[in-house]
């Protein structure tokens, strides 16, 4: 049940991103081309899914606990640090030049696409690697 | 940009948003594509929901390359580069703590700062990328 239920989520999230157009690399690069041929159809993607999860993580985090678990995980963290500006300004960079991001890269992985198995190897050594000499 | 895919962008916006609210209201947990991968061998209670999330993710990538294959677009970037890239996007994740999913999605609804200032920065360094190597090569 608790493996079926997070599969559904797995899969509604993969289906929203094949037809947001998430999934398709040379999107991605075109809605980054601000200063060029700027397509900014992806910003609807951000718009869309956090209207409707604003809105409903509110409704649900009134919950004592989730229906599966005995109590809600969600970050905490507050501190905004160079760990943070730097990982996030290392993986745009990444982002820029596949157009993959980690969730699409993952779809398309499963759909046979060869090159996101390429990605999704290399980003599992960038893991690896984080973790093992920038550990935080 | 046509109205096509407007909606196309909303309407696949609002499932991504569905799905990291199931996996809230279910177990407790952020959709953060990354922290899941990451982590997903990790013990504890959580493994089921990574294992299970990721197997969605990735076998309803198989059911779209049968029934939508178009959706799965060519890479723009030659095989080294791709490589390079997805280093990149492991090392930064995982030091960042997040990604489009995790911060963009999740972190900004759930008014966090820092996912607000993680969002701003990876935008701006993805855009300059895009601008200094073309958006495609």
């Amino acid at each position: 049940m608790s493996f079926g239920i997070a599969a559904l989520a797995g899969a509604l999230f993969a289906v929203g991103l094949a037809i947001s157009g998430m999934t398709s690399p040379a999107k991605i690069t075109a809605f980054l081309d601000i200063g060029g041929a700027w397509d900014p159809a992806l910003a609807f993607v951000m718009v869309g899914a956090i209207a409707v999860y604003a809105s409903l993580q509110r409704i649900i985090r009134r919950r004592v606990a989730p229906v599966l678990a005995d109590r809600f995980h969600v970050p905490v963290a507050r501190r905004i640090d160079a760990r943070l500006v730097a990982g996030a300004a290392l993986f745009g960079v990444g982002w820029g030049v596949s157009g993959y991001c980690p969730g699409p890269a993952l779809v398309s992985l499963g759909g046979g696409t060869a090159s996101a198995l390429i990605f999704v190897v290399a980003m599992i050594g960038g893991v690896a690697f984080a973790r093992r000499f920038a550990p935080g | 940009m046509s109205l096509a895919s407007i909606v196309q962008g909303l309407a696949g916006g609002a499932l991504i948003g569905l799905a990291c609210a199931l996996a809230l209201l279910a177990h407790g947990r952020i959709a953060g594509i990354s922290g899941i991968l990451g982590h997903a061998l990790d013990g504890g209670s959580a493994r089921r929901f990574r294992l299970g999330f990721l197997a969605g993710l990735i076998g309803a990538g198989a059911l779209v390359a049968l029934v939508a294959p178009s959706a799965l677009g060519e890479r723009v970037r030659g095989l080294p580069a791709i490589a390079l890239a997805g280093l990149l996007v492991g090392f930064g994740t995982t030091l960042g703590g997040g990604c489009t999913s995790g911060h963009g999605v999740c972190g900004v609804s759930h008014g966090s700062r820092r996912s607000i200032v993680a969002v701003l920065t990876f935008m701006t360094s993805a855009a300059i990328t895009v601008a200094v190597v073309g958006a495609r090569s």
